[in-house]
């Protein structure tokens, strides 16, 4: 399964949601398939996309706030499940792609290559659904079901470790976070 | 509790006073009255966390979502959150409220908050963060204000540091 097919395949979901990503392929392949104002993608900051989206479905509980988050980065902050789990806002979906390695710094395996089970940790933190796909059609299920759901889920989705040739994109780190928190202003007013 | 409440007290009007809504903490002596306070108010959201460092996450969630926040932690708490602050925080401008314990410094008797107090201030200016000391009564409320005004038009982190004086009766 590739990620990017994956993401190809909720686009349409996406449009109305808030959504926050990780650095590297994730970032620059949900870029290549069209940026959206509500699209921020953290390029920095390993582990911090999902304290983002708690911090965004907490305030906004009138939004849906998906964050695209990735092995690397959740096992620098695992605490964040345990975070997440305590307020268990309704808002939010939690998706791990997990290609079991740290791809953008050369492809080194995480401890999910070795049966760290990223799902089974985050069912014993208290996440109230968590699951695992392993298919384009169920990766895309799993999400409708939680965007339209009333649950806090995490999808761990296991992806092969390819990505982009190149993680750069033209949209400027300080563009984005303007025209993010924007876009996000406009919503309140309407 | 040797921790004053009216002190406390004072810190937490001041944060309401400046539209505060989120406050995300991790426990430490000197901030129980300031946590207890958060998690009783209804209009307030109290996030604890499980390590500092998330706060730079869920603040900056929480800028763009339009909500003013503040994050209470211990000084060892801000060392915890330095790569969220560089590479979140200051990559992308976003403010940030610290209200720090300055533990380890004149006065401190535990042992292992020696080290940290060395190395905080040293660890702000390198950082380039804005701080001051809230050690005085009559001047928290000023200091706060001033704090979360300059957070917000410089769009950076600002630190208040909680003193000794005025965190802790002998």
């Amino acid at each position: 399964m590739l990620r990017l097919d994956c993401l190809r395949s909720v686009c349409s979901e996406l449009e109305h949601c808030l959504v926050v990503t990780i650095m590297g392929a994730v970032a620059a392949e949900l870029h290549s398939l069209g940026h959206r104002q509500n699209y921020f993608y953290l390029q920095h900051a390993m582990g911090l996309a999902s304290s983002t989206g708690l911090g965004l479905a907490l305030c906004l509980p009138e939004q849906t706030v998906i964050v695209f988050d990735g092995d690397g980065s959740l096992l620098m902050n695992l605490g964040t499940l345990s975070t997440m789990a305590r307020y268990r806002p309704r808002n939010l979906v939690h998706v791990v792609f997990d290609n079991e390695s740290l791809l953008s710094v050369g492809g080194f395996p995480t401890a999910t290559s070795t049966g760290t089970d990223l799902e089974g940790i985050a069912r014993a933190a208290g996440i109230p659904r968590a699951v695992t796909v392993r298919s384009v059609e169920d990766f895309r299920t799993a999400i409708c079901d939680a965007v339209h759901g009333s649950e806090l889920t995490t999808i761990v989705a296991k992806v092969e470790a390819t990505g982009p040739s190149g993680y750069i994109t033209d949209l400027s780190l300080l563009e984005n976070r303007f025209q993010f928190r924007r876009h996000i202003q406009s919503l309140k007013k309407a | 509790m040797p921790v004053p409440l009216t002190n406390s007290k004072l810190i937490y009007e001041t944060l309401k006073e400046c539209d505060i809504r989120l406050v995300s903490a991790l426990p430490e002596t000197w901030l129980v009255h300031l946590i207890r306070m958060t998690d009783e108010d209804p209009e307030m959201t109290l996030v604890r966390l499980a390590k500092e460092e998330e706060a730079v996450g869920i603040s900056a969630g929480a800028h763009f979502a339009g909500v003013k926040s503040a994050m209470l932690m211990q000084n060892h708490g801000f060392l915890a959150s330095i790569n969220g602050i560089v590479s979140f925080a200051h990559l992308y401008k976003i403010p940030l409220l610290m209200l720090i314990s300055y533990r380890g410094t004149f006065g401190e008797r535990d042992p292992w908050q020696t080290q940290g107090g060395n190395v905080t201030e040293p660890l702000l200016r390198a950082l380039s963060i804005p701080y001051f000391f809230l050690d005085q009564v009559e001047t928290v409320k000023k200091r706060i204000r001033q704090a979360q005004t300059l957070a917000e038009s410089s769009l950076q982190p600002v630190a208040v540091l909680l003193t000794r004086d005025l965190m802790w009766e002998e």
